[in-house]
C-alpha cells in the first residue's frame, strides 16, 4: 500500500484554502478559467514551497508566510499622482479596476474582470512549473487588473502607470500587456498600499517585432505587507526591453522575473535596486531564457542592506542549444551597512550553445573608507557623507536610464526612502 | 596659525611610527614648503592634519589658531578652515561633481551659521572659479573625478579650494603628474588665494613647484622630523646638492 503523508498545513495554507472556498462564487471566469483556478488551488493544497524546493531555497515561503489577511474590498484607498507627470494612470484599488478607462491614442484598455468572465484570458493563466507558487496563488484568486494592447507602430508620448494599491487585506491582480510591432512605450508598474496585506500581482508582457519598451517596477509596500509578484516577458525579433525594478518596502517580498528572447536580435536589460531595511525579507529571482541566436542581455542588481533585512538575488540564465552568439552579462553588488543584515546571491548559467559570451559577478562591500574620508575632508559631516555614498551606489544604476524625467522621478523615490531610512 | 608640537604618530593597522617628534610653526599669511625624500612622512603629515583615521597620534599636539584639533573629525577640521588638496584625489562614482560642490559649500556654511547659497549664486561662483583654472564646466557634470586625467584632478582640487575658501591650505604634491602648462595654471590659482589671513603648507618633492609658488619658509622632513628649516634658498640648495648633505648634517 502506498501511503502519502501530507505534512500538517500551516495556518496560512489553511487560510488560503478556506478563502478559496469562500470566494469561489465571487470570482469571475468562464468554465476554462474556473478549471485553471481549480488546478491552481490543488497546487496550493500540496503545500507552499519550502527551502527544499531549489528555487525557493533562500525564501522558505511556507515558513515565512505566517498570516493571511481576509479580503477587505470596502477599505478606503485612492489612486495617487503618477511618478512621471502626465502619465495615463490605470489604477487597481483593493483589487478592483476602474470602470472609467482613459482614452490613450493607439492603446486599447480592457478591465481584466471582463476578460476573465468571457474566458478570453484563460490561455494566459499558465503555470511556469510545479514550483510556481506565485502563479498558482494568482491564478486561483485573480479577480481583476487591466489588459493593455498597444497597437503596431504606436509611439506613446507619456508613460502608462499601472497602479496597484490596497488598504490591507488580500488583492490578486494580473496585468497583461501586448506591445505591437515597432511600438514604443514606457510603462510604470507601481505597487504600494497600507496595512497588513497579501498581494499577488502578475504582469505579462509580449513585445512584437522591433518594439521598444521600458518597464519600471516601483514597489513601496508597507513593512506589514507580503508582496508576491511575477513579471513575465517574451521579447520578439529585434525588440528591446529595459526592465527596471526598485524594491523599497514590504515585509516579505518575492519578485520573480521570467524573460524569454523569442526572436533574433532581441535585447534585454535588467537594472534593479533593492533598498532593504528593518526586519524584512526581499527576494528577486530571475529566469532568463535565450532561446534563439543573436540575442543579448545584461543584468545589474544593486542592494543596500540595513537593519535586520535579508535579501536574495537568484539569477538564472539558460542559453538554449540553438541560441548561438548569445551575449549575457550579470552582476549583483551589495552594500552591507549592518552586521545583522544579510544578502544571498545565486547566479546560475546553464549553457547548451557553444559560441556564446556569458559572465557573471557578485560583490559585497561596505562603504569605502577612502571615499568617506575624501567627502568629510571637504566639510561634509559623516552622516551626510555616508548618505551621499550609499545613494551614489544605487543612483549609478538609475542614471543609466537615458530618460531624464524618469531618472528624476526615480531619484525622488530614492530620496523618499533615504528620508525614512537614512 | 598652525603649531605642531613634538608630534609622534603611527599607522593604526601595524603600529609603524611614521612621524617621530615633528615640530613646525606656520604663521598666518605664510607659505611654508615641506620638502623631503620619499618615505620621510610628508604625505602622512598632510593626512594627519586632515584627520585621516588610519593614523594615530601617540604624543605631542597640533594647534590650529591656538586650539588642539586632535579631537576633531575630518569634517570638523574642514569646516574650521583646514583644506587638504590630495596627491591622489579619489574617484567617486555616482556622486555628481556639481552636487558634491554644492553639498560641501553649504555644509561648511551651515557649520559657520550661514545661510545656504542660492542656486544662481552657487553657479556663478563655480563658473567663475572654473574659468580661472581653464576648466570646462561640462566636466563638472560628471561624477566626482571619474575619468578625469591626472591634471584635471589636480585642477579640480584647486577649484574646490577656491570655492571653500579655507584658512589653512595643505597641498600634497600638487605638482605631481602635471605638465608645465597645467603647473602654471594650478600655481596661479594658488597664488591668487594668497592672503594675510591664510597660510599654505606646500608639500613637494621637487623644487620645480616652488619656482611658481614662492615659499616664505622651507622645511626639510626626514624620518618623521623637521631636520632643517630656512628660507627659499634652502630649496635651491636641495635642488643643487640633493638631500644627502642636509641629512648628513642632521645626523
Amino acid at each position: 500500500m502506498n501511503m502519502h503523508t501530507q505534512p500538517q498545513r500551516t495556518p496560512a495554507e489553511t487560510a488560503l484554502i478556506d478563502a478559496f472556498g469562500d470566494r469561489l462564487s465571487l470570482l469571475p471566469g468562464d468554465g476554462a478559467v474556473m478549471l485553471k483556478r481549480d488546478d491552481a488551488i490543488e497546487a496550493i493544497k500540496h503545500g507552499l514551497p519550502t527551502r527544499r524546493i531549489e528555487s525557493w531555497h533562500y525564501t522558505d515561503l511556507r515558513r515565512l508566510l505566517n498570516a493571511v489577511p481576509d479580503f477587505d474590498p470596502a477599505a478606503a484607498v485612492k489612486a495617487v499622482a503618477p511618478i512621471v507627470e502626465g502619465s495615463a494612470v490605470l489604477a487597481v484599488l483593493n483589487g478592483v479596476s476602474s470602470a472609467k478607462l482613459p482614452d490613450i491614442e493607439g492603446v486599447t484598455v480592457q478591465r481584466l474582470s471582463e476578460k476573465l468572465t468571457d474566458g478570453s484570458i484563460a490561455p494566459g493563466l499558465d503555470s511556469y512549473g510545479s514550483d510556481d507558487a506565485i502563479g498558482a496563488l494568482n491564478t486561483a484568486f485573480v479577480a481583476d487588473g487591466y489588459f493593455v494592447d498597444i497597437a503596431d507602430g504606436a509611439e506613446l508620448a507619456k508613460p502608462i502607470e499601472l497602479q496597484n494599491r490596497q488598504a490591507g487585506g488580500q488583492t490578486h491582480v494580473r496585468l497583461p500587456v501586448r506591445v505591437g510591432a515597432g511600438a514604443r512605450a514606457t510603462i510604470v508598474e507601481r505597487q504600494a498600499g497600507e496595512g497588513a496585506a497579501l498581494v499577488s500581482s502578475v504582469s505579462q508582457l509580449v513585445l512584437g517585432e522591433g518594439a521598444e519598451v521600458t518597464w519600471l517596477i516601483v514597489q513601496e509596500q508597507p513593512e506589514t505587507a507580503t508582496h508576491l509578484a511575477q513579471f513575465k516577458a517574451h521579447i520578439g525579433k529585434n525588440a528591446k526591453l529595459t526592465l527596471f525594478v526598485m524594491n523599497a518596502g514590504g515585509k516579505l517580498v518575492r519578485q520573480e522575473i521570467m524573460v524569454r528572447t523569442t526572436g533574433e536580435g532581441a535585447d534585454f536589460t535588467l537594472r534593479g535596486i533593492n533598498l532593504l531595511a528593518g526586519d524584512t525579507h526581499t527576494d528577486v529571482t530571475m529566469v532568463l531564457d535565450h532561446t534563439v541566436p543573436h540575442t543579448a542581455s545584461t543584468e545589474v542588481i544593486r542592494n543596500v542592506v540595513t537593519g535586520k533585512a535579508r535579501g536574495v538575488f537568484q539569477g538564472r540564465i539558460n542559453v538554449h542549444q540553438y541560441a548561438q552568439k548569445t551575449n549575457a552579462k550579470m552582476a549583483c553588488n551589495t552594500l552591507l551597512l549592518s552586521d545583522d543584515g544579510e544578502f544571498s546571491t545565486k547566479p546560475e548559467l546553464e549553457i547548451f550553445a557553444d559560441d556564446v559570451v556569458c559572465g557573471h559577478g557578485a560583490t559585497v562591500t561596505e562603504i569605502d573608507h577612502d571615499h568617506l574620508f575624501y567627502l568629510m575632508a571637504r566639510g561634509v559631516d559623516e552622516k551626510t557623507a555616508r548618505g551621499l555614498l550609499v545613494k551614489a551606489f544605487v543612483a549609478e544604476v538609475i542614471e543609466e536610464l537615458d530618460d531624464e524625467t524618469i531618472v528624476e522621478a526615480l531619484e525622488a523615490k530614492l530620496d523618499d526612502w533615504f528620508v525614512t531610512h537614512g | 596659525m598652525l603649531e605642531i608640537r613634538n608630534l609622534h604618530a603611527r599607522i593604526v593597522d601595524d603600529g609603524t611610527e611614521i612621524i617621530r617628534g615633528l615640530s613646525l610653526t606656520v604663521k598666518a599669511g605664510e607659505v611654508a614648503a615641506i620638502m623631503g625624500p620619499n618615505g620621510s612622512g610628508k604625505s602622512t603629515l598632510s593626512y594627519i592634519l586632515a584627520g585621516r583615521e588610519d593614523y594615530e597620534v601617540t604624543e605631542g599636539d597640533i594647534l590650529y589658531n591656538g586650539q588642539s584639533i586632535l579631537g576633531m573629525d575630518p569634517a570638523e577640521r574642514a569646516t574650521s578652515g583646514i583644506f587638504l588638496a590630495f596627491q591622489y584625489p579619489m574617484e567617486i562614482p555616482g556622486v555628481a561633481t556639481m552636487e558634491f560642490l554644492k553639498v560641501a559649500m553649504n555644509e561648511q556654511r551651515k557649520a559657520r551659521g550661514e545661510e545656504p547659497l542660492k542656486i544662481p549664486e552657487f553657479l556663478r561662483r563655480v563658473k567663475e572659479a572654473a574659468a580661472s583654472l581653464s576648466m570646462d564646466i561640462a566636466m563638472l557634470k560628471r561624477p566626482l573625478n571619474v575619468g578625469f586625467s591626472g591634471g584635471e584632478k589636480k585642477r579640480a582640487e584647486i577649484l574646490q579650494m577656491k570655492l571653500l575658501e579655507p584658512k589653512l591650505c595643505v597641498l600634497d604634491e600638487t605638482d605631481s603628474g602635471l605638465d608645465i602648462d597645467a603647473l602654471k595654471i594650478v600655481s596661479e590659482g594658488v597664488n591668487a588665494l594668497r592672503a594675510p589671513d591664510r597660510a599654505f603648507l606646500v608639500i613637494t618633492h621637487y623644487q620645480r613647484l616652488l619656482e611658481h609658488i614662492v615659499p616664505d619658509t622651507v622645511h626639510v622632513l626626514y624620518k618623521g622630523q623637521v631636520i632643517k628649516s630656512g628660507d627659499k634658498s634652502l630649496a635651491l640648495d636641495l635642488e643643487a646638492n640633493g638631500y644627502a648633505g642636509v641629512i648628513g648634517e642632521a645626523a
